[in-house]
């Protein structure tokens, strides 16, 4: 069928073979940028695993890093548990209530709190509060050379920065989520029992239920991922934070988006994969009570 | 590699051969030959951006050459695997260009550190040890328990000279170490490398586009010149020898860099458009 185009015009419509060339070499910069990126992060990420287990880390690295992430996280985990507690519990019983199911309000906070909500808000506030603090101080002790300088007297760097903040975050992120867990289950039991007025023991009862122990086993095998995903693309960030104030800027943004975002892929892919193994040990849906 | 340039560096505790650096698509040092004898200083000068520090860096590979190779006595430093790397670093001491004293630390632990890493002494032995270096560097007791941002720019350069001198190094590398400081506390640390050198007989290598550092501390003086301004042919290595023979040197660059005279860098700016006329 005609087009109705003059052959001149088609001549225009195409690319040269010079545009051609520059938009095939600037998609293939992109590739070859994004592929470098990645194994260098895939790198990275090896070798912090390696030297977790080849040598020990200091106690004075340590201490200071399990302060941070645990002792200091403790309260703003908590505070955002119990109010996401709460507000499931509003949101819940305005959708349930027209349904006549208010009883069941304690099955849907808990079960979406231990599986979902405490996990990943755990690990949004760790990403936020401590990864952006770790890449904006990683990425100023890069500028101003002291990881040069850690190098240069024969400490590792990776060794000695990055380690004892993964093991910080591996270690602590469980604790944190059991804490935000704990606060969401008792926001929402609060809310719903002392304001709302559902009966205390079908709250409870209907809680038992449906929340068993492989549910909350799914929420502590997501933190334990995204406290590795934490640590590993903080220090990554800052070890590569570009000079400047505007550069260790970049590394802590970047540091909590790309935390973020991963922790999200993470968690759909642990939960099909859990969700997998589930229903292979228990294919008729049996569950284990707490 | 030619034997020539084998025995070259036979003779030297470091030597660079070959040596090349490319980040991305940019290369920063071009084929660079070095070698630098036990107890010799070296004073690489030339303008910002020539290579210097990155040359600094290579040499102790904290930056790993695209080519070429670097030997510490005798070795190849590519070669060695983690442990024989951390132990070489033991033989060297750097002194960086801002110092880079950790901020988490205070000043003790600062010069500290290199002991905890690869010494076992005791704590009262190391505080012994740390008060020794900070007195050689002249700086008082009362500043151990300071943290880096409450010193001056002079002192926080002298917590890094005792810093890197604390494990007894057999090569000092210096990183413009009077840049930023006023004439008479250059003149402060130009004494302090003079005085290194005597008391521990080391082999020292600055990193300086101050003359007057590079005339007094130097037995020699390598001038490194940016590779972009350089045609395909040429030598990024404009200048080695004494320090007396700057003056005396044929090529203009040369004389133009000791003198302080930006006649010919105006022009080239002007020709490439970064200068109003």
């Amino acid at each position: 069928m005609s087009t109705g185009a003059s052959p001149s015009e088609i001549d225009r419509r195409l690319p040269t073979p010079a545009a051609l060339h520059d938009w095939v070499a600037d998609w293939g910069r992109v590739v070859v940028e994004s592929m470098e990126a990645v194994g260098d992060f895939a790198i990275f990420g090896w070798q912090t695993l390696v030297w977790t287990f080849v040598k020990k880390p200091q106690r004075e690295t340590i201490l200071p890093n399990f302060y941070q992430v645990g002792v200091l996280s403790l309260p703003v985990v908590a505070l955002t548990g119990t109010f996401i507690g709460m507000v499931l519990a509003v949101q819940s019983h305005f959708q349930f209530r027209s349904l006549g199911l208010e009883t069941q309000l304690g099955a849907v906070i808990n079960m979406s709190l231990v599986r979902e909500l405490g996990p990943v808000l755990a690990a949004t506030m760790l990403a936020g509060r401590v990864g952006s603090s770790m890449a904006a101080e990683l990425g100023t002790m890069r500028v101003t050379e002291q990881i040069d300088a850690l190098e240069s007297m024969g400490a590792n760097p990776i060794h000695y920065l990055v380690v004892p903040r993964l093991l910080a975050c591996l270690f602590l992120i469980p604790a944190l989520t059991i804490m935000a867990d704990f606060m969401g289950v008792v926001g929402g039991y609060f809310y719903s029992v002392a304001i709302l007025g559902i009966d205390k023991h079908h709250y409870w009862y209907n809680s038992e239920q449906f929340v068993g122990s492989f549910d909350f086993s799914v929420g502590i095998i997501k933190s334990l991922a995204f406290g590795v995903a934490i640590a590993i693309v903080s220090c990554h960030r800052g070890f590569h934070c570009t000079p400047g104030a505007e550069g260790v800027g970049r590394a802590a943004t970047a540091s909590f988006v790309y935390s973020f975002v991963l922790i999200l892929g993470l968690d759909l892919m642990i939960g099909i994969a859990l969700d997998m193994v589930y229903y292979s040990l228990w294919p008729g849906g049996v569950r284990i009570s707490i | 590699m030619s034997e020539d340039l084998q025995t070259y560096a036979n003779g030297a505790l470091i030597a660079g051969i070959n040596l090349s650096v490319q980040f991305g698509s940019q290369q920063v040092l071009r084929e660079i030959n070095l070698s630098v004898p036990r107890g010799q200083t070296l004073a690489i000068i030339g303008e910002s951006g020539c290579g210097k520090t990155v040359l600094l860096k290579t040499l102790i590979g904290l930056v790993r050459p695209s080519s070429g190779r670097v030997e510490f006595d005798h070795g190849d430093i590519s070669q060695l695997n983690e442990r024989a790397l951390t132990a070489l670093r033991v033989r060297y001491g750097f002194v960086f260009q801002s110092a880079a004293l950790f901020d988490s630390m205070t000043i003790g632990q600062n010069v500290a550190f290199p002991l905890r890493q690869h010494r076992s002494f005791s704590p009262a032995e190391i505080e012994e040890i740390v008060h020794e270096r900070l007195a050689e560097v002249g700086l008082p007791d009362s500043i151990v328990e300071k943290k880096p941002a409450e010193l001056s720019g002079g002192m926080r350069k002298r917590v890094g000279l005792a810093r890197a001198l604390v494990l007894d190094p057999e090569l000092m590398l210096y990183d413009e170490p009077t840049t930023g400081l006023d004439p008479i506390m250059s003149d402060v640390i130009n004494e302090l490398i003079l005085r290194t050198r005597r008391r521990y007989t080391v082999t020292s290598i600055l990193v300086t586009h101050d003359m007057r550092t590079a005339r007094k501390v130097a037995d020699r003086v390598m001038m490194l010149y940016p590779l972009a301004r350089r045609g395909r042919d040429e030598s990024q290595v404009l200048f080695d020898g004494p320090p007396s023979q700057l003056e005396r040197s044929e090529d203009r660059l040369v004389t133009q860099f000791v003198r302080g005279e930006a006649r010919d860098r105006l022009m080239e700016m002007r020709s490439e458009g970064d200068l109003a006329s």
